[in-house]
C-alpha cells in the first residue's frame, strides 16, 4: 500500500519534470500543437519567426496581453509567449534589467523609475482605461465635481450630505498608495497627491474594491471602466458621465494609458507582437480590447504625453 | 578463507554507507545555502533602506507616519508592527482555549468520538488555503462586524478572528499530543485521592501540560504573524494605529504584499518594504528561540 503511493509519487514528480524539461528545452512545440489544431487559420508568412517572449507586469493590462499572446502563438507557431503579472513596478524593473522582454505597466516609465533607466526604454501604448468614482447606492448623489472629490479623498468632507447626499458617514475605499492606479485617479481626477487617511480602507484588487463599495454603507471607491455594473453607481465628474465616447473625445479626463515597455527596438518576435497588439483585428469594435473592457488605442482623439500635458 | 569472504562482503556496503552520507551531506548543504542565502537577501535589501537611502533606524521603528511617495517620504512602521503583534496575540487568545478544550475533549472526555470525527475535521481546517479563509472572512465576517459593532467591519477585531480559525488546528493538534503522552498514574493518583474529573483536568493536566501548551500558542503565533492574504483582505490597510479594534489598520505581511509588485526594485519605497520583511524575518527567529526555550523548560 505504502509502496505503491511511493511509486506513484516517484512517477508523478519524475512526469511533471520530465514536461517542465520539454517546456523549457523547446517552447515552440506547444505553440506548434496548437497552432496545427487550427490549421486553417494559420498563414505561410509568418511560420518563419520564432523566439520565446516574457511579459510580466501590470495586473490591470495582463488579461488583455494574455488573451491576444494566445492568438499570437496560434498564427506564429515559432514564438512562445509568456504573460505574468507582478505589478507595475516589476514589470518595469524586469524590463530594464532585461529579465522580461516586455514590462507591462500603467504608468509611464518616467514615474516609476530613474531618469536615465527610463530612457532606455521604449515606450508602445497599446490600449486606454479609464476610470470612474463609484458609491454605495445608498449614499444620493450622482455627479462630484473636482473640488468636492478633493475634499473627500483629503478628509474635509466627512459626510455626504455636505456634497447633496444623505446624512451618511463617508467611508474612503482606495488604492494602496504605490498603485497605479490611485496614481492616475490621483493625477487627473484630483490633481493632488493624498495620504492614506485614518479608517480609510486599502485594497489593490478591483474585485474587493467593487465588494466592499457595494456593501459598505457610505463607501466610496474608484474603479475602472470594465468593472462598473449595477451593484455600484458610477458618479459623473464635472457633470461628465464616465464612458467611451467622453474618453475619447477627451471632455472626460481620468483615464490613463497602458504601456507596453521594450528595452531598446524590440527584437523580430516582439514587434511582431506589439504590432499585432495595435492591428485594426485586435482594436476595432469585436476586438479583443473592446471585448475585454479596455479602450482602443486609435478611438482616441486625443493624445497625452508623461508630464500629462494633453493635444489633440 | 574466511577472512577474505568478509572482505567482499564489506567492500559493497563501504560504497552504499558513502553515497548515502555523500547525498545526505549534499541534501544538508542545499538546505544550508538556501537558507543562508535567504537570510543574506532579506538582510542586504532590508539594511539598504538605512545604508543607502539613509533613513534612520529609530524613525523605521517608531514613527507613525508611512508616506513612502510623500514630500518628504516617511518611513514610520509602528503601526504596521503594532497591527501585527495585536492581531496575532488576540488571535492566540481567541484559539488557545478554543485549541485546549478541544484537545481535553478528544483525549480525556470522549476519545473515540474525538479519534474518529474531530481529528480528521481539525486537520482538514489545517489544509483550507489561506486566501478561502480571506474570502470568507472579507464575506461574512466583515459584514457581521459592521452590522454588530460601530465601525466599519474590517480592522484587527475581523483579521484576529480569521487568523484564530487559522492556526486553531496548529494549537489543538499539539495540546492533543501533550494531553496524550501526559503519564496515565498522574491522573489514576487525582482520581485515588477522590478528585473529580474536573478537578483532575483543571489543576493536574493543565499545569502540567502548560509548557508544551505554550509551546502551540507561540506556534500558532508565529504562524498568524506571518499571514499575509487572508489578513490583508479584512483588515482594511489603512497605515494608522486604529482607535478601535473595528477601524481600518495594516500589518507588516499586509503592507508588503499590497505594495511589493507596484514598487521598482531598487527604489527607496521598495526597499523600505524590505525592511518589514527584514523585521518579520527577525521576529520569526525571536518565536523560534522562545519556541526552543520552552521545550527545554518541558524536559526539565
Amino acid at each position: 500500500m505504502k509502496k505503491s503511493l511511493i511509486v506513484t509519487m516517484a512517477l508523478t514528480l519524475s512526469l511533471s519534470l520530465a514536461a517542465c524539461g520539454n517546456n523549457t528545452n523547446n517552447g515552440a512545440n506547444n505553440g506548434n500543437a496548437a497552432a496545427s489544431n487550427n490549421a486553417p487559420t494559420n498563414n505561410a508568412a509568418s511560420a518563419d519567426l520564432s523566439g520565446s517572449i516574457l511579459a510580466s507586469g501590470s495586473t490591470a493590462l495582463q488579461p488583455l496581453v494574455d488573451q491576444v499572446s494566445k492568438e499570437f502563438m496560434e498564427k506564429n507557431s515559432g514564438v512562445s509567449i509568456q504573460v505574468q503579472g507582478g505589478g507595475s513596478g516589476t514589470g518595469l524593473t524586469q524590463v530594464s534589467e532585461g529579465q522580461a522582454q516586455i514590462g507591462n505597466s500603467d504608468v509611464f516609465a518616467e514615474e516609476k523609475l530613474d531618469a536615465d533607466k527610463a530612457a532606455e526604454l521604449v515606450d508602445h501604448q497599446v490600449a486606454v482605461v479609464a476610470m470612474a468614482a463609484v458609491t454605495n447606492k445608498d449614499v444620493g448623489v450622482d455627479n462630484l465635481t473636482k473640488q468636492q472629490l478633493v475634499d473627500i479623498f483629503t478628509g474635509k468632507v466627512t459626510n455626504w450630505k455636505d456634497v447633496g447626499g444623505k446624512d451618511a458617514k463617508i467611508q474612503i475605499v482606495n488604492r494602496p498608495s504605490s498603485s497605479g492606479t490611485r496614481a492616475t485617479f490621483e493625477k487627473f481626477a484630483l490633481g493632488t497627491k493624498t495620504e492614506d487617511l485614518e479608517g480609510s480602507i486599502q485594497e489593490d484588487a478591483s474585485g474587493t474594491v467593487k465588494k466592499l463599495v457595494s456593501e459598505t454603507p457610505g463607501a466610496i471607491g474608484y474603479l475602472a471602466l470594465s468593472y462598473l455594473d449595477d451593484s455600484v453607481t458610477a458618479l459623473k465628474y464635472d457633470g461628465v458621465d464616465a464612458n467611451v465616447d467622453n474618453v475619447a473625445n477627451g471632455s472626460y479626463p481620468v483615464w490613463a494609458y497602458e504601456h507596453m515597455y521594450t528595452k531598446g527596438e524590440p527584437d523580430a518576435a516582439t514587434k511582431a507582437f506589439l504590432d499585432y497588439m495595435v492591428s485594426e483585428e485586435v482594436q476595432n469594435d469585436e476586438g479583443d480590447v473592446v471585448e475585454m473592457g479596455y479602450i482602443p488605442i486609435s478611438k482616441m482623439e486625443v493624445k497625452r504625453d508623461a508630464a500629462g500635458a494633453v493635444t489633440k | 578463507m574466511k577472512k577474505s569472504n568478509d572482505r567482499e562482503v564489506a567492500t559493497p556496503h563501504l560504497a552504499e554507507e558513502w553515497v548515502g552520507k555523500v547525498y545526505t551531506f549534499i541534501c544538508i548543504l542545499f538546505l544550508i545555502i538556501t537558507i543562508f542565502s535567504m537570510v543574506y537577501f532579506v538582510a542586504s535589501k532590508g539594511l539598504s533602506t538605512f545604508i543607502v537611502n539613509g533613513v534612520n533606524v529609530k524613525d523605521l521603528l517608531t514613527g507613525l507616519k508611512w508616506k513612502p511617495d510623500g514630500e518628504p517620504p516617511m518611513f514610520g512602521a509602528l503601526p504596521f508592527i503594532f497591527g501585527s503583534f495585536s492581531t496575532s496575540i488576540l488571535a492566540a487568545i481567541i484559539a488557545a482555549p478554543l485549541g485546549f478544550c478541544a484537545a481535553v475533549f478528544m483525549v480525556e472526555l470522549s476519545p473515540k468520538i474525538g479519534r474518529t470525527f474531530m481529528q480528521p475535521v481539525i486537520e482538514l481546517l489545517a489544509g483550507i488555503p489561506s486566501v478561502v479563509y480571506g474570502f470568507v472572512g472579507l464575506s461574512v465576517i466583515v459584514p457581521l462586524f459592521r452590522d454588530l459593532f460601530p465601525g466599519q467591519g474590517v480592522g484587527i477585531a475581523a483579521g484576529s478572528l480569521v487568523l484564530a480559525f487559522m492556526i486553531l488546528p496548529t494549537i489543538t493538534t499539539i495540546a492533543t499530543d501533550a494531553l496524550a503522552s501526559l503519564p496515565a498514574g498522574l491522573k489514576e493518583g487525582s482520581y485515588a485521592l477522590g478528585a473529580t474529573r474536573w478537578q483532575t483536568i483543571y489543576r493536574i493536566v493543565l499545569p502540567t501540560t502548560l509548557p508544551a501548551q505554550m509551546t502551540g500558542i507561540v506556534l500558532g503565533i508565529a504562524r498568524a504573524f506571518g499571514e499575509a492574504l487572508a489578513v490583508q483582505m479584512v483588515i482594511g490597510n489603512a497605515p494608522h494605529i486604529p482607535n478601535s479594534l473595528f477601524e481600518s489598520t495594516s500589518t507588516l505581511t499586509s503592507a508588503i504584499t499590497l505594495s511589493m509588485g507596484n514598487t521598482a526594485m531598487g527604489s527607496v519605497q521598495n526597499n523600505a518594504l524590505w525592511s518589514l520583511a527584514l523585521i518579520l524575518m527577525l521576529m520569526t527567529f525571536v518565536f523560534v528561540f522562545i519556541i526552543r526555550w520552552l521545550e527545554g523548560r518541558k524536559k526539565l
